[in-house]
């Protein structure tokens, strides 16, 4: 799309949309104004630092490989599947991105606490505990970042289109042949966009997991959690995990950017 | 919507490269489809927009089924109507070129030329040279013009091995040197050291149709004339 100049733009709708970027950088630099820079380093190598940075990095990529697991397969059916109930199935796949994360926490721990209502299978024929475990964080991350990954891989399978995979199949590939040769090929940069984004959203995770998952150092407690307990006793150390944070968010941003922020 | 079923439209479908006698609805079209091509004939169809003869491509190619009747390439039943009668696209070995070409844009052109598992290095050489392609063969589809990519179509088909090819509007926006190509290519040339295949030409140009094939049948109000053998 070609603009006109600022010139031709109403002054009216400039002013609100430059008030709507104020309103998105300030606290970023409020951040960066605020940030203890001389002593960043001693900061982010503290224990609890380190080992909140430890367990966020172990929770939000085991959730990235389960979503990419589970997600892709899933992005397919949506996609190409003709299922009955598929607006259902839709739905209930987007409700993570809508529903308070607190809400999701509330509903795992129902669902797989260990009186839940799978949680007691497992409890009593596995021995698996998720409720205040690492596994559980997992799936606490999983659980929200997932409908990131599915809506953004099914709308690249329901833009590409079924064409070539049909040239493919009159050409003498199977169907096992067309997906690993033309469909996920073409897939790709979908699945790093949506893989970068359910990791982001993974790592982001807060409310979702303290619900489900706890708050225990070391274990459970990721570097949001860190930040929100920092918060009250040494907002230095919050500052500088938040820009952790930030630092994340950007790293993924940049190269997700063509998908998602139209450079033209 | 049904129709009464018919038998084989000639005694000797043995003999026949494609054999199709049957309908298939596809969304408003109904398309009555009666057609019969030997080995190595070209048959142009013809008809206006809209009357189904990219549909009878489709049919033919397994993209689309029968609902009733029977299909058969090289006197083997591909589709008769019934789930467990029909052979998908990858089991028949049949070469299409659609109309929008469809290319792998992620592929090179010769990785477009040698997708098919069915063909060799040595075919996929000969076509590249034969379509005047050797020098394109590590581009990519993007970077090739519109008469280019339409040679990269054809020769993906032809390097399938098809005992049928089917060309959807091949010539559609060519420049004359690629439709002299393509046309020489049909015009009896073997650039991989096999019979030509079977041909199903869906043409908008008259002089094409007339100047090319064998047989040229009409396509209209879904029904086909002069599709059988005499």
């Amino acid at each position: 799309m070609t603009g006109t100049g600022l010139r031709g733009a109403p002054r009216s709708v400039v002013a609100v949309a430059a008030a709507a970027v104020l309103l998105l950088a300030l606290p970023v630099l409020a951040l960066v104004q605020r940030a203890p820079w001389s002593g960043l380093s001693s900061l982010l190598t503290r224990r609890e630092v380190v080992d909140a940075l430890g367990v966020s990095l172990v929770v939000s990529l085991l959730a990235a490989g389960i979503v990419l697991v589970l997600g892709t397969p899933l992005a397919w059916v949506l996609a190409r599947v003709d299922l009955p109930l598929r607006r259902l199935v839709r739905a209930l796949v987007l409700l993570p991105m809508v529903l308070p994360p607190v809400v999701g926490g509330t509903a795992l721990l129902f669902a797989l606490g260990r009186r839940g209502l799978f949680g007691q299978w497992l409890d009593r024929w596995f021995d698996l505990t998720l409720p205040f475990t690492t596994a559980g964080a997992v799936v606490a991350a999983t659980f929200v970042a997932l409908p990131f990954y599915v809506v953004t891989v099914e709308g690249a399978l329901r833009t590409s289109g079924e064409d070539l995979e049909q040239v493919a199949s009159t050409l003498g590939a199977g169907p096992v042949a067309v997906l690993r040769r033309i469909t996920l090929p073409r897939l790709l940069p979908a699945i790093g966009a949506g893989l970068a984004l359910a990791w982001a959203r993974a790592l982001g995770e807060f409310g979702a997991t303290i619900t489900f998952a706890g708050n225990l150092p070391g274990r459970t407690r990721t570097l949001p959690l860190a930040t929100f307990q920092a918060l009250e006793s040494d907002p230095e150390a919050a500052i500088a995990l938040s820009l952790v944070l930030l630092a994340v968010s950007l790293a993924v941003l940049i190269p997700t950017r063509d998908r998602w922020l139209p450079t033209r | 919507m049904s129709s009464p079923r018919s038998g084989p439209p000639s005694g000797h479908t043995g003999t026949m490269a494609l054999s199709v006698d049957g309908h298939v609805v596809v969304g408003d079209l109904r398309l009555e489809a009666s057609l019969e091509l030997t080995p190595g004939e070209l048959v142009a169809v013809v008809g206006p927009n809209g009357a189904g003869k990219s549909t009878l491509l489709r049919l033919v190619a397994g993209l689309v089924r029968l609902n009733a009747g029977t299909l058969t390439l090289g006197g083997h039943t591909v589709d008769d109507g019934s789930d467990r009668g029909l052979v998908p696209p990858h089991l028949r070995r049949v070469g299409w070129v659609p109309q929008d070409r469809l290319l792998f844009d992620h592929l090179t052109v010769a990785a477009n030329v040698g997708f098919s598992p069915r063909t060799t290095d040595e075919r996929v050489t000969a076509l590249l040279d034969a379509l005047d392609l050797t020098a394109l063969a590590n581009r990519h589809p993007g970077e090739c013009s519109g008469g280019q990519a339409q040679r990269v179509a054809v020769a993906r088909a032809l390097a399938a091995e098809p005992d049928v090819l089917l060309l959807d509007e091949p010539s559609t926006a060519l420049d004359a040197g690629s439709r002299q190509r393509i046309h020489a290519l049909l015009d009896d040339r073997d650039p991989g050291g096999r019979r030509r295949p079977a041909i199903l030409l869906v043409t908008h140009d008259p002089a094409e149709a007339t100047g090319l094939a064998d047989r040229v049948v009409e396509l209209s109000d879904g029904r086909i004339a002069g599709g059988l053998r005499p």
